[in-house]
């Protein structure tokens, strides 16, 4: 029994490292850009790193036809854009200053970063 | 200017040609794996060999292909597939076919659906009847073993075909450290099924009381989450409807003179500057001013106004609404993302999934959902295996999966958003524009709201009234002197004495030091005599005795006419007066704020008399006079130092800094000003009405969130602990993890459909 608590107690450290603690790896973006690939519940990549005072522009792939991935927000932007299925949308990022922000679907399922440095 | 016309014109002709002989197609592609510069070359080549490609040519920075030809878009990807790349079309289609699109998708999507909720139905319906039944769902002998794992295996393909995609959703998200309803729903169902397994092939290594089976409860979950989803999809498109009745305003052609031809082209293919012929019956397709003809205009669909609204030379026309009489010749001036009605479209949509505070603890929540509901569900099965009776392990596995099939962070995160998006919509619907969810939200707490004068309470278009004539010169003359001092400034007060000189036949002269004073009046030199023309304060500043008029002036104030003094040298001449009448349903709709609760107050630069007379008029008991167009923003300041919740209402140009400091700021606009900055919210069309519709849609929207939310949350909290077993001490009871299913299938359905109910509610009645 002892040897089943501990195990349910490292599952319990594992959820909270694995979904809280652990950060992805950034994706930086090549001359300006980058694909978003919106699949299976996932921004594919989900942490871009962009360079503070540069444009950028993100091109989203949707293949999920699950309505949630339909919209994605970017909530300190004001920016909502539909995403039609199969097809790429081409969003174009003002310049932004150093710090984090996130773009997500309506319910903050999808989730994702921008990093600006 | 005439530059760029010109270059317009000629830009205008090619496009002509181009759409003419119709040969050449634009396609735009997104291109997949280019890593580097020599790759553009093989792309370009192998797009190139596409047969009927005329041209092609790659954006490297953009990792983008343009290509001319008449193909398909499907050649071109195949194209560069083969060539060893991915590719895909960029949209580049207009707002309707993108909604078809939509459509499409989404019916497409809901069928699937179906198909995998049938699929799991028919095995788990029939397998629940008979556990129900027979209550036989225990793995004893060796014939058991066999016949479940016959079930097991058909289970496991009912999981694969319809419930796939939770699976790979979960392992997705997973592998991005990111968890969602799929990882819940994959847990749940993966647990019953894995454990089912264990019992038949090992049921030795479970104590025999434990050795169910629970093959019926994961298809079942399986199918009641996609019929779940599949309602949802289809409830889901009935909140944008809104936003489709816009886009289908807009025509699909437009009728252009051509080289002395009228030519039907499609209205993505009219240019700035294109002369357009509109006939009755037939939408208006840009917006522009009318060159030649008359004609009366529906602009209902735009502005909830039903009365049709004449137009002729010069007057503006606006793309969506609806040519009732004439046939006449306009000027493109707005084309397409530049039109009004496109306009309107992108700022309901931005609005429609823009978050009012009031979700943003539903959105705090819902980010770290999932991973606490998983954590809940290891702990509830910890509890179980340490002080639950016996079959411990198998009671541990059903309040596990019932844990992680109930949690439904999909209702959380719904709650707001889906009312937004119909509460917005709605408000559209009756010609109110509402910029974002704070916007929406604020509008419902409003207490006081203050209104301008001019223009909002009144139609904003004065007349004179009475010209006083206090000394030698003539009617005619003080009017023509009045005239000239009035004729370059754009007050509305300026312009009635304008229009009215005009009428009369009078040539304003020619005037020198011009000089604003501004909330005073005005003053100059005309024909070497200088001239004075203001109101009380301003006399009385310049030392001009008008103690024996002052009577007359207010007299005139009391019949809510604005009594001006006009003097020569240090002489007063004369009072001319103007009147801006109340609009006719200005009193109907300061009355239903009232009703609502509302403190109304009316702001105005005219003297007490004149602002008094008019709230009486309106019905409004407090108001302030004489407020410089500076002292606007302070009137709002110091309503707020009342604590109250301020509105306020103005025409958007000149009350910029008033709207801006107020709660909610409303801009009145005329239809077409729909993109005023200053304003949280635009009203469409001229009526007061707006106003307290747009309360009301926000109140009733807030309502509509809170029951959301309220919902959502209690079925949250109340569902998770009951399904982790907290009842069995007491009563008892452990909650059927199918029990789960069906109510995790259902939240998310309920708060979309409560959403909806929102569409029902009819503005006017409150």
């Amino acid at each position: 029994m002892i040897v089943v608590n501990i195990a349910g107690l490292g599952l319990i450290l594992l959820i909270v490292w694995w979904f809280w603690l652990y950060k992805a790896k950034e994706v930086e973006l090549v001359d300006g850009a980058i694909n978003v690939v919106v699949e299976n519940g996932t921004y594919q990549p989900s942490r871009i790193k962009l360079a503070a005072g540069e444009s950028a522009t993100l091109q989203f792939l949707r293949k999920d036809s699950n309505p949630c991935a339909g919209t994605v927000l970017f909530p300190d932007l004001e920016i909502s854009e539909e995403l039609p299925i199969d097809t790429v949308k081409t969003i174009t990022l003002p310049t932004l200053t150093e710090g984090e922000y996130e773009f997500n679907c309506q319910m903050k399922m999808y989730r994702g970063t921008l990093l600006v440095e | 200017m005439s530059q760029s016309n010109h270059e317009m014109q000629s830009d205008h002709h090619d496009h002509g040609d181009h759409h003419n002989d119709s040969l050449k197609l634009h396609h735009e592609l997104a291109i997949e794996g280019v890593s580097c510069a020599s790759c553009v070359t093989k792309i370009e080549k192998a797009l190139r060999a596409v047969p009927g490609v005329e041209h092609a040519e790659m954006n490297f920075a953009q990792r983008t292909a343009m290509v001319m030809g008449k193909v398909t878009d499907d050649a071109l990807v195949t194209a560069v597939k083969a060539a060893g790349y991915g590719a895909n079309p960029i949209n580049a289609t207009s707002e309707d076919d993108a909604l078809d699109a939509k459509e499409e998708a989404d019916r497409a999507y809901y069928k699937k659906l179906m198909r995998k909720t049938w699929i799991a139905l028919a095995l788990g319906g029939p397998l629940m009847l008979y556990a129900l039944v027979t209550g036989e769902v225990n793995v004893n002998t060796n014939e058991e073993r066999i016949a479940w794992l016959v079930v097991g295996i058909l289970t496991g393909g009912v999981l694969y075909v319809s419930g796939r995609h939770f699976f790979v959703g979960a392992w997705k998200s997973f592998v991005n450290h990111s968890a969602n309803m799929d990882t819940l729903i994959a847990l749940g169902t993966g647990t019953a099924w894995l454990y089912s397994m264990v019992v038949v092939f090992f049921p030795e290594a479970v104590p025999a009381q434990a050795r169910h089976v629970y093959f019926e409860a994961t298809a079942i979950i399986i199918g009641l989450i996609d019929l779940g989803l599949a309602l949802e999809v289809r409830a889901r498109g009935k909140t944008s409807e809104a936003i489709k009745r816009l886009i289908g305003l807009q025509a699909k052609t437009a009728r252009v003179v051509r080289d002395d031809a009228e030519v039907d082209i499609p209205i993505k293919d009219v240019l700035l500057g294109d002369v357009v012929r509109v006939r009755p019956g037939e939408k208006i397709p840009v917006d522009g001013d009318v060159l030649e003809g008359h004609t009366a205009i529906d602009e209902s669909m735009l502005t909830g106004e039903p009365m049709p609204v004449e137009k002729g030379v010069g007057d503006e026309v606006v793309t969506g609404t609806l040519n009732k009489t004439g046939s006449f010749l306009f000027q493109a001036t707005r084309v397409g993302k530049d039109t009004a009605l496109a306009q309107i479209i992108n700022m309901v949509k931005r609005a429609q999934n823009s978050k009012p505070p009031i979700g943003r603890l539903a959105d705090i929540i819902s980010a770290y959902f999932v991973p606490v509901v998983m954590i809940i569900a290891v702990f509830s099965a910890l509890a179980w295996l340490n002080f639950g009776p016996a079959p411990a392990i198998a009671l541990a596995i059903v309040s596990a999966t019932t844990v992680l099939i109930i949690a439904c962070p999909c209702a959380l995160g719904l709650a707001t958003p889906m009312s937004v998006m119909v509460g917005v919509g709605k408000a559209a619907e009756a010609g109110v524009l509402i910029r974002n969810g704070e916007a929406l939200q604020t509008a419902s707490k409003i207490t006081a709201m203050i209104l301008d004068k001019t223009g909002t309470i009144t139609l904003g278009s004065p007349k004179v009234t009475d010209i006083v004539v206090a000394s030698d010169e003539s009617e005619e003359k003080v009017l023509q002197l009045a005239a000239s001092l009035e004729s370059g400034s754009e007050h509305p007060l300026a312009l009635a004495i304008v229009e009215s000189a005009k009428e009369r036949g009078l040539t304003p002269g020619k005037v020198t030091n011009f000089n604003a004073i501004a909330g005073h009046g005005v003053e100059a030199d005309i024909e070497n005599q200088h001239v004075l023309f203001g109101n009380e304060k301003l006399m009385k500043e310049r030392d001009i005795n008008i103690a024996d008029y002052v009577e007359q002036a207010q007299a005139l104030a009391s019949e809510a006419k604005t009594p001006m003094y006009f003097a020569i040298g240090q002489q007063l001449a004369a009072i001319i007066a103007v009147a801006d009448p109340i609009k006719e349903d200005s009193i109907e709709a300061i009355k239903r704020l009232q009703h609502n609760g509302i403190r109304v107050v009316m702001l105005t630069g005219d003297n007490r008399d004149t602002a008094k007379a008019v709230a009486e008029k309106a019905n409004i008991t407090e108001f302030f006079a004489e407020v410089l167009p500076d002292q606007k923003a302070d009137k709002v300041a110091e309503l707020q130092m009342q604590n109250e919740i301020v509105g306020m209402t103005g025409d958007g140009i000149n009350d910029a800094p008033a709207l801006a400091l107020a709660n909610v700021g409303f801009a009145i606009g005329t239809g077409t000003d729909v993109a005023i900055e200053s304003a949280d919210i635009t009203l469409m069309r001229g009526s007061l009405h707006g106003l307290a519709d747009a309360i009301a849609v926000s109140k009733a929207t807030l309502r509509n969130i809170k029951q959301n939310l309220f919902g959502a949350f209690i079925y949250n909290v109340a569902g998770v602990p009951v399904a982790a077993g907290v009842l069995y001490p007491v009563i008892g009871v452990l909650m059927n993890p199918v029990i789960a299913g069906a109510a995790m299938a259902f939240s998310s359905l309920t708060v979309v459909s409560n959403a909806n109910r929102l569409r029902l509610f009819k503005a006017q009645e409150h």
